[in-house]
């Protein structure tokens, strides 16, 4: 039951975050939100019995997808103040 | 109770995370915003194809404990879908590094990031 | 309004493509099939603890070839968009803010430990949950954190290639191994089994995983030196 309710609770979550990652005009907060999303469906692949999953989606999905957007997002920043 | 077990609330959610990526590649004109959707699409769709392979109350396919080493398909979740989800993941973020280059090019280019200023091969 | 109404439909087209998915969804309570074969003849026929690990490398491991090839090809087109090793320069700035003296200090100690915990997770993918993908993910994040410490710090991008070309081949070779001498391409057969559950069992597959732990690393730390190093108007 407990597992239930943390399923529901993590559901919500993620699908606040994808909305806020699709519609927030910032794009910090949306790589941010995007992330935020995949740490925490790797907590629901720990619910659903796939540590194998979960870990590779906390080290790549969270981790160095987030990292990755931050250097090209930084990238054309810098571009852009170039100007 | 079957509307309220983990699988299909997982399934649930997949689907709508999925719905919400594509929304987003769609709809979006920054193409930053669109690679976002992606990644979005591409975690729905794990999220759906382990929770299909999720089996009631059983455990990880792990047999670390000697019970589990006999008559292991009655005691261990489907492993085929998790394997499956493991490759996919690495490839997942393969291609978006791809895309996001892609992107950087072509701001490189053109020093804008909406999609509506590219015209060059609309017909 | 045209294009917004054309896009709903598109979304409702997937919708319905998916939905009988969940419509007919029915709870299992045992595994069918292919599964069935894979959980309850797993151990004897691959000898790994982590059923996952079998499937990944043993039974679908022509997949894991072909996923891997996927990612070198990602990671050589990036290399070859922004051309990292022609056009470095000494570019000192970190990418973020300013790297300090608590975050270098911080990171000389935690680097070794990271990749301390990498190696232990692909060294260990056919007892515990990990592998060598997620193992080479965690050593590539340590080389990030190298980077954003370090900016001036300059990865020699051969020693880089080196280590993926190697465990590349070694990994095609160990396949062919298998062809000559056990059951076929990839056949973890060619090493003793050993005992279940110790970490000198299940044959080739800790050597396989510990090749494509460095292979998956090699290659995602390539791609995040190649996005720091590129110049700016690569």
């Amino acid at each position: 039951m407990i597992y239930l309710i943390i399923a529901i609770v993590l559901g919500i979550i993620m699908l606040v975050a994808a909305v806020i990652a699709v519609y927030n005009k910032d794009l910090k907060t949306a790589i941010i939100a995007a992330g935020v999303t995949s740490l925490f469906a790797s907590v629901l692949y720990v619910l659903l019995a796939a540590p194998d999953v979960a870990l590779t989606e906390a080290s790549i999905g969270s981790g160095l997808t987030t990292l990755i957007f931050f250097y090209v997002y930084n990238k054309i920043r810098r571009n852009n103040a170039q100007e | 109770m079957q509307l309220f077990s983990i699988e299909y609330i997982s399934l649930v959610v997949g689907f709508l995370i999925l719905l919400i990526g594509i929304w987003g590649i769609l709809t979006r004109k920054n193409i930053l915003k669109m690679v976002i959707g992606f990644s979005l699409f591409d975690t729905g769709t794990h999220i759906i194809i382990v929770a299909l392979g999720y089996v009631k109350n059983k455990t990880a396919p792990i047999l670390n404990q000697p019970d589990l080493q006999t008559d292991t398909a009655h005691k261990i979740v489907d492993p085929v879908p998790q394997a499956l989800v493991l490759t996919a993941i690495v490839i997942g973020l393969g291609v978006t590094a791809l895309m996001l280059v892609y992107a950087m090019k072509l701001h490189n280019e053109k020093k804008t990031l909406n999609i509506q200023n590219y015209k060059d091969l609309k017909w | 309004m045209l294009r917004n109404s054309l896009i709903l439909l598109v979304l409702l087209g997937f919708a319905a493509a998916i939905f009988p998915l969940l419509h007919s969804y029915e709870a299992k309570d045992a595994l069918t099939g292919v599964a069935e074969h894979y959980a309850n003849y797993g151990k004897e026929e691959v000898g790994a603890a982590n059923l996952v690990s079998a499937v990944v490398v043993t039974y679908r491991g022509f997949d894991t070839l072909g996923e891997v090839t996927i990612l070198f090809l990602a990671s050589a087109v990036i290399g070859l968009f922004l051309k990292a090793s022609e056009t470095y320069t000494k570019d000192t700035r970190s990418v973020f803010f300013k790297s300090t003296e608590i975050l270098v200090t911080a990171s000389r100690l935690l680097v070794p430990m990271i990749l301390l915990l990498g190696v232990y997770i692909f060294i260990n993918g056919h007892l515990t949950p990990g592998g060598g993908f997620q193992g080479g993910a965690v050593i590539a994040s340590a080389f990030a954190l190298l980077l954003l410490s370090r900016p001036q710090k300059h990865f020699s991008h051969k020693v880089i290639s080196v280590v993926e070309s190697i465990s590349g081949i070694s990994f095609v070779f160990i396949g062919l191994l298998g062809v000559l001498l056990a059951g076929g391409f990839l056949d973890n057969h060619i090493l003793a089994m050993g005992k279940f559950g110790t970490l000198l069992s299940a044959g080739a597959i800790p050597i396989i995983y510990i090749l494509i732990g460095l292979k998956v690393g090699s290659e995602l730390t390539g791609i995040v030196r190649n996005l720091k190093e590129s110049q700016k108007e690569g």
